[in-house]
């Protein structure tokens, strides 16, 4: 049967899975909106095309799924930047569609013209500009098919207008040929028995788990093979809901706001077990100082990943879930000495106890004025279980890691890799929209959430119940941290002075909006909030000045922690 | 040190500035880079002179092989090749140059292929080194211009 370009792409959508997509009009989409309008496809229209991207983004988060969002060509094209390096970044499965001039007129100048595939070809896993009606099926199958297989990632493709409404017939294809892509799933047998040999021989091992934990949907696996061996485990930012906090065995997150337990276990540590994470920088510290005395075994699914920052005693490319249900077994066949291992770590996680316990995870806290760190506490203790967590970035997203309890993988979408402000809002948007009848929360800083606060009108629109914390500094208080810290209190444009009132602004939008000034009210708030069956932003009077502790600066040691 | 890379790839819309983006982006050097279709015409090959470490040569590998329209990578360094290119080398010819020119192409196998009443066009082809070599001894007589093909590479055997 004939089709048109625009037809087919609904029609592949189907095919894929997709129910969902956020998405935002113009002259060059128009043709695939009138074939949305008639479709059964949900599409949700946020107020920004980054915002799109986001929600999509975080639907993938929450789901596992690839997300999917459309926008036009020109400026709906180049809005959609931010939202793609977001994703690249931290290696989410996206499909982006673009809409485009016609082919005729490419290279013109026409308008809203841009060159999309050349602007995102760095920020995307791969991208595709489709010239003929007759490619756009097989495009997008080898486009769904490159985003969520080996490490993930974003995948635009851009559709000229004449080629929307061009016709052809509509052949699916079932496979997918890429003489040029192979990724590597299976882990080789030999370098298993090789980990664990490395493994049976340390004192000291640790394990470090980031976001390839999440998108193997490892979670289990990596819990079973730490508790089957006694291996205590530190977190990426990423991969921080994959290991359940209250996990006697978990040390919470490592790095730059890392707790002093992980970062001391990470320096004295004599095997250091990398799971799906990649040694960024905020992670290392300094990295002639970073594991000085360890051997170092890396599982990732990317090669490039391996050994592009630190020396690499034993790589092994695969699916951090092969790799780790491989390991699970050799660990099960060699039970006797994995047992004895096991027993012989006691001494190790007593010093790592003896640091916890020097260095809790802590804050002062205060009678009159309300700490940060308390309100996080607070919604940890009175949100669900499988609450969903978003963040913007700064201090509050810092708080989010360090004293939220996290319980479940795929409970916290935070853009660890670009670290985008205007990020957690929309990606609640996209994550409630998944999953209607759960909590969903973002928690966020005044100057983060005029990033995209726009789209509390969608929230309202299609009445999803997402809840808004601001921890309200009047600071952009990541930077002014480090102004206080290393640039002599010199607080350049950091300040935001100007008082908004929140309360109002929400209620301007046709949601609520709920104040706490006083320690006191934050339990009151967050329980009438919880109560509203609609959007609600809680605005939190927070302590101006606090900082974000333990901090390690840059350019040292993870051991040279500034301390509480 | 220097790598000579040749990269299989689909011929495809792009992909030139997929990898030059690649280079550029990741702070990699490209001292030269030629592409052409193969024998099959739907893979290209690019022939890549790069220069790092062995931990960049590493990350250079990996990065191409990364790319979605890369379908082979080869590293000819440590391996037995046959590496030639081409240059096209203007030079000032005058009644006191021109048989020493003639000379000069002579023994490295060059042939004249463009003479006018003041210059003489010389192509020759060889190994790099060759090239270079050749380019060096005419130099002295006065070079209007020069135009390299940057190398091509083959593994040598069946
Ligand atoms: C889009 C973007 N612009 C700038 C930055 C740099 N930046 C990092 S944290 C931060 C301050 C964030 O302030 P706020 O959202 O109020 O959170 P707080 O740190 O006060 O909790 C800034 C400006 C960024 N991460 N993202």
């Amino acid at each position: 049967m004939k089709m048109t370009g625009s037809q087919i792409l609904l029609e592949c959508l189907k095919l894929e899975g997709v129910d969902m997509v956020f998405g935002y009009p113009g002259g060059a989409v128009i043709n695939i909106y009138d074939d949305l309008a008639k479709s059964s496809i949900h599409h949700i229209l946020p107020r920004h095309e980054q915002a799109a991207i986001h929600a999509a983004d975080g639907l993938a988060r929450a789901t596992g799924k690839v997300g999917v969002a459309i926008a036009t060509s020109g400026p709906g094209a180049t809005n959609t930047i931010t939202g793609l390096a977001t994703a690249y970044m931290d290696s989410i499965p996206m499909v982006v569609i673009t809409g485009q001039v016609p082919t005729s007129l490419i290279g013109n100048d026409a308008f809203q013209e841009a060159d999309i595939v050349g602007i995102t070809r760095p920020c995307t896993k791969h991208n595709y500009l489709v010239r003929d009606v007759r490619t756009l099926a097989e495009t997008i199958k080898k486009a769904f098919y490159i985003a969520r297989t080996g490490r993930p990632g974003p995948v635009l493709i851009d559709i000229p207008k004449d080629v929307q409404v061009a016709q052809t017939d509509f052949v699916y294809p079932e496979t997918v040929e890429l003489r040029g892509y192979k990724p590597n799933f299976s882990a080789n047998p030999r370098q298993v028995d090789k980990a664990l040999k490395m493994i049976l021989d340390a004192r000291r091992p640790l394990i470090y788990a980031g976001g390839g934990v999440t998108a193997a949907n490892a979670s289990a696996l990596l819990q079973d093979v730490a508790e089957l061996a006694q291996i205590p485990v530190t977190t990426t930012l990423m991969g921080m809901a994959d290991m359940p906090r209250k996990h006697p065995l978990c040390l919470g997150m490592l790095g730059m706001h890392g707790t002093y337990y992980a970062n001391m276990a990470v320096t004295q540590c004599d095997l250091l077990i990398a799971v799906g994470a990649r040694f960024d920088d905020r992670v290392t510290g300094k990295v002639d100082a970073f594991a000085p005395h360890a051997k170092i075994i890396h599982i990732d699914i990317d090669p490039t990943s391996i050994k592009k920052n630190v020396r690499v005693d034993l790589p092994i490319v695969g699916d951090v879930r092969d790799v780790l249900s491989k390991l699970h077994g050799s660990m099960v066949q060699q039970s006797e000495s994995v047992k004895a291992f096991a027993e012989g770590n006691s001494p190790w996680l007593e010093v790592i106890e003896g640091w916890r316990a020097a260095h809790p995870m802590a804050y002062r806290s205060s009678e009159s004025i309300i700490k940060p760190q308390q309100v996080i506490q607070s919604l940890c203790e009175m949100a669900d279980e499988d609450a969903i967590i978003t963040t913007e970035v700064g201090q509050h997203q810092m708080w989010t890691a360090q004293f939220y309890d996290f319980k479940q993988p795929r409970t916290f979408l935070t853009s660890g890799g670009l670290g985008t402000m205007g990020f957690g809002l929309p990606a609640a948007l996209g994550a409630q929209a998944a999953y209607p009848d759960r909590q969903v929360i973002d928690i966020s800083g005044d100057g983060s959430f005029q990033m995209n606060s726009q789209e509390l009108a969608t929230l309202v629109q299609y009445r999803l119940p997402v809840k808004i914390a601001i921890l309200n500094n009047n600071f952009l208080g990541m930077v002014r941290q480090w102004q206080q810290l290393f640039f002599d209190k010199c607080y350049s444009q950091t300040c935001l002075s100007s008082p908004i009132d929140f309360v109002k602004l929400a209620e301007a939008y046709g949601a609520a909006g709920l104040r706490a000034e006083r320690p006191d009210e934050i339990q009151d708030v967050i329980r009438q909030a919880f109560a509203i069956d609609g959007p609600v932003i809680m605005e939190f009077k927070v302590a101006r000045e606090e900082n974000v502790l333990p901090m390690v600066p840059a350019g040292v040691g993870l051991d040279k922690m500034i301390l509480l | 040190m220097t790598h000579t890379i040749s990269v299989l790839l689909e011929n495809e819309f792009g992909v030139l500035a997929r990898v030059s983006g690649l280079f550029s982006g990741r702070g990699f050097n490209i001292e030269s880079l030629t592409v052409a279709p193969t024998l099959d015409p739907s893979v290209s090959r690019m022939t890549i002179v790069t220069s790092g470490d062995d931990a960049i040569l590493e990350q250079i590998t990996k990065q191409l092989n990364k790319l979605i329209d890369v379908i082979k990578v080869i590293d000819f360094t440590g391996q037995d090749f046959v590496q030639r290119e081409m240059a096209l080398v203007k030079v000032a010819a005058d009644e006191g140059t021109r048989a020493e020119i003639l000379r000069i192409a002579d023994i490295f196998r060059a042939k004249i292929v463009d003479v006018t009443p003041r210059s003489y066009t010389v192509e020759v082809t060889g190994a790099p080194s060759k090239v270079a070599a050749m380019i060096e001894l005419v130099r002295p007589l006065g070079i209007k211009e020069i135009v390299r093909s940057g190398p091509i590479v083959m593994g040598r055997g069946a």
